[in-house]
């Protein structure tokens, strides 16, 4: 039962493909294209929460039909980056909060931050 | 594997790929130091989706292991280029 693979996984393998792919492009834009960092913060969330789960729910499908056994294993990665990806915005934006707060609202400030 | 879901991977690696390039090319422009943490973050998250889609490709399992890698290492720099950036040294 290899070669005759059922048009249905293939169609639920494209769709998540396109969406996490098309997700995670999405955020890299938002990343590229928004005017401050405070801005450009929200954009790569896109990637790492639609564009981690659809394309490793793509995974799952292929590796499941491929082994004929169901393999769950993928599924680490998505659960992995969903701990992490707030751990790293949080110190992340900490750590621009400080180094906004060093730089002084007025140019006048600015001599404390060397 | 159908042509549906060889054209679909096909579109899908060079989705991946042109977000790399835009987060690479953040993390050239990137004005202050946070801004190219942020690229990096960014960028690596999209590597990992783009090596789980070769894995997809190329129906072989050491490319989760290789997104595995990709995940704990870009999180611990990530994280620790963070603190670095907060205290000015990584472990106090």
């Amino acid at each position: 039962m290899t070669a005759g693979a059922s048009p249905w996984l293939d169609i639920v393998s494209t769709a998540f493909l396109l969406v996490g792919a098309l997700a995670a492009l999405i955020g890299s834009f938002g990343v590229l294209r928004l005017g401050t960092f405070f801005q450009r913060v929200h954009a790569p969330t896109l990637g790492a929460t639609l564009g981690t789960w659809c394309i490793v729910l793509a995974t799952i499908a292929r590796g499941s039909f491929a082994r004929d056994q169901p393999s769950g294993r993928a599924a680490l990665i998505a659960v992995f980056i969903a701990l992490t990806a707030p751990i790293t915005t949080i110190f992340l934006l900490r750590a621009a909060i400080f180094r906004e707060r060093l730089r002084g609202p007025a140019s006048g400030a600015a001599s404390r931050a060397g | 594997m159908s042509s549906l879901l060889s054209w679909s991977l096909a579109f899908s690696l060079g989705c991946l790929s042109v977000a790399m390039a835009m987060a690479l090319l953040r993390m050239l422009i990137g004005p202050r130091a946070q801004d190219r943490v942020l690229a990096f973050d960014c960028f690596y998250t999209n590597t990992m989706l783009l090596i789980l889609a070769l894995g997809v490709r190329y129906r072989s399992g050491s490319y989760f292991e290789a997104a595995l890698l990709i995940a704990l290492f870009g999180f611990v720099g990530s994280t620790a280029m963070s603190k670095f950036l907060l205290r000015g040294e990584v472990i106090e």
